[in-house]
């Protein structure tokens, strides 16, 4: 970087940016937030061993390995959909915690913020609209990459009990659409979730008792709204999270993504 | 030596030709001690791994013993280290396979694939907005009243069964029955043509499933009452 070209011996705007540039990755602050190997570093070169060292010496190492099957790369091996199942998952809870700050579970107060969100709000409608069809896409994706397991017979041995976590993930998932269904506390939401919830009530046994913790009374009502809101913004997500993380881990100590057909 | 299977061997040594300049055939040739190409023909991907293990790997076995340096009498040159019982949760055995970095080939991927549905789903925010009916009022029932999407082949179900059957037998079987899947399904072949019977039931039951939803969605209109979309409009909202 001596020399700019021009032949009056300083050195050029770009040129100073770009020595900043370098200083600031080889400081000691920086090298302490990018560990070895990260191509965030000074001096990273795309050789084989930093290659591995991208993911072993990152975050990502927890739900990736260093290698994987080449087979498992293929996009129409996965076609991503339990990736993009996760993907959404975060999306939704990015936008969910937006959606929170605007939202109150009351009776009274929970329809009109919602109207609101697309009058008063910057940008409310717009992540109202990413939440609503995030959540139903990712109903698709969920049981699309259940049918797609299947298919590739993914739940034999040893992946037996990722197949059964993985159960458990369609019916939160389910389970978090339902309960969100019910905050905008509109017709549709109120209606929607009385049919819902009635067919459950008509369980043996204990179905009165079900429904009735369920809905915090007989029938869907205020009370109904905040355990919704409770189940929807804290213990669902909580438990799925938690599923999550094992699925992941047993995905890769169940030896990686089964093998080609 | 590993059993290499013959696909990866083959690979290598395509590269090692390509990368000196020696025809592949000789390449081959010292790679496998002299044996001649298996199948040259036919294109590596076909071979599976386990038949093609057996044939050049051994004849490759005195080749590589021949060539090895002699190691002098008495001296130890490996010592074992653990012994890892079978059956670990962790799959311990390990073959060589065919494997690729994850950066950047699969996160490249993955990343492409996340864009992509984003820009989707951002543009179809852009243009659908998300439904918002008037205040919820118990004393006025729209109707149909209709469950979530997912659940409109369960109320579907309510109108042939009885609500103990079609509420709670059926869904709660068929997420027993989904769960213990793996545990019904002995048959460890994942190859498509010996599973015909699994791939046979698991499509009934999606079928019928997505039957049932679309019945319930488009063709159900007031008092749930058949109806077709074209006549009559749509009964449903997301
Ligand atoms: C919230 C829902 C879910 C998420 C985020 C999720 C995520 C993932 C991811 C990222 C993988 C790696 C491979 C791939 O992308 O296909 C995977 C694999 C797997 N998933 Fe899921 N999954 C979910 C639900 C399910 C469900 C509903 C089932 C089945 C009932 C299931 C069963 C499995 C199995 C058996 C594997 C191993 C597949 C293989 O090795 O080829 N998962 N999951």
């Amino acid at each position: 970087m001596a020399s700019n070209g021009n032949g009056n011996g300083r050195t050029s705007l770009g040129e100073r940016i770009a020595g900043v540039g370098t200083r600031i990755r080889g400081s000691e602050a920086w090298e302490s937030i990018f560990r070895p190997g990260s191509p965030m570093r000074k001096g990273y070169g795309d050789t084989p061993r930093n290659r591995s060292y991208v993911i072993m010496n990152n975050v990502l190492y927890h739900l990736h390995p260093v290698k994987v099957k080449r087979h498992g790369v293929r996009l129409s091996y996965t076609l991503c959909l339990g990736g993009l199942s996760f993907f959404l998952f975060i999306l939704l809870t990015i936008t969910g915690i937006f959606l929170m700050f605007y939202y109150t579970p009351s009776a009274t107060q929970a329809y009109p913020d919602i109207a609101s969100l697309s009058t008063d709000v910057a940008f409310g409608q717009i992540v109202r609209n990413l939440h609503r069809w995030g959540a139903h896409l990712m109903v698709i994706t969920v049981f699309l990459h259940m049918t797609r397991v299947f298919y590739h017979g993914a739940y034999k041995p040893p992946r037996e009990f990722n197949w059964v976590v993985g159960v458990v993930l369609l019916l939160l998932t389910l389970l978090l659409s339902f309960t969100g269904y019910l905050l905008p506390w509109d017709q549709l939401a109120l209606w929607a979730v009385t049919v819902g919830t009635n067919m459950g009530g008509y369980a043996p046994v204990f179905g009165d008792q079900v429904s009735f913790v369920l809905l915090g009374g007989l029938q869907v009502g205020a009370p109904t709204l905040l355990r919704f809101y409770v189940l929807h913004v804290l213990a669902l997500p909580f438990l799925i999270v938690i599923f999550m993380a094992v699925h992941f881990w047993r995905v890769r100590k169940d030896g990686g993504i089964s093998g080609p057909l | 030596m590993a059993n290499v299977p013959e696909h990866l061997l083959r690979r290598s040594a395509e590269a090692k030709a390509k990368a000196t300049g020696v025809p592949f055939d000789q390449v081959w040739a010292e790679m496998t001690g002299g044996a001649a190409p298996a199948a040259a023909a036919a294109p590596a991907a076909t071979a599976t791994a386990t038949v093609t293990t057996t044939a050049p790997v051994t004849a490759t076995a005195p080749v590589a013993a021949a060539a090895a340096p002699a190691i002098p009498e008495g001296v130890r040159t490996q010592r074992l280290l653990t012994v890892v019982k079978a059956r670990a949760i962790q799959q311990v055995k390990k073959e060589p396979t065919d494997k690729v970095h994850v950066w950047p080939h699969l996160l490249a991927v993955e990343f492409v694939a996340l864009l992509v549905v984003l820009a989707l789903l951002i543009v179809f925010s852009i243009f659908q907005d998300a439904p918002l009916l008037e205040l919820a009022n118990p004393n006025a029932q729209p109707n149909p009243s209709k469950a979530p999407w997912y659940f409109l082949g369960l109320q579907e179900l309510l109108s042939y069964f009885d609500p103990q059957i079609a509420g709670v037998l059926i869904p709660g079987l068929g997420l027993a029955g989904l769960a213990i899947v793996p545990f019904i399904d002995r048959n460890r072949s994942t190859r498509p043509s010996d599973r015909k019977f699994a791939i046979m039931m698991f499509t009934f039951f999606v079928v019928a499933a997505a039957i049932l939803t679309i019945i319930g969605s488009f063709y159900r209109g007031k008092g749930f009452n058949f109806t077709f979309p074209w006549r009559d409009g749509i009964f449903f909202d997301l």
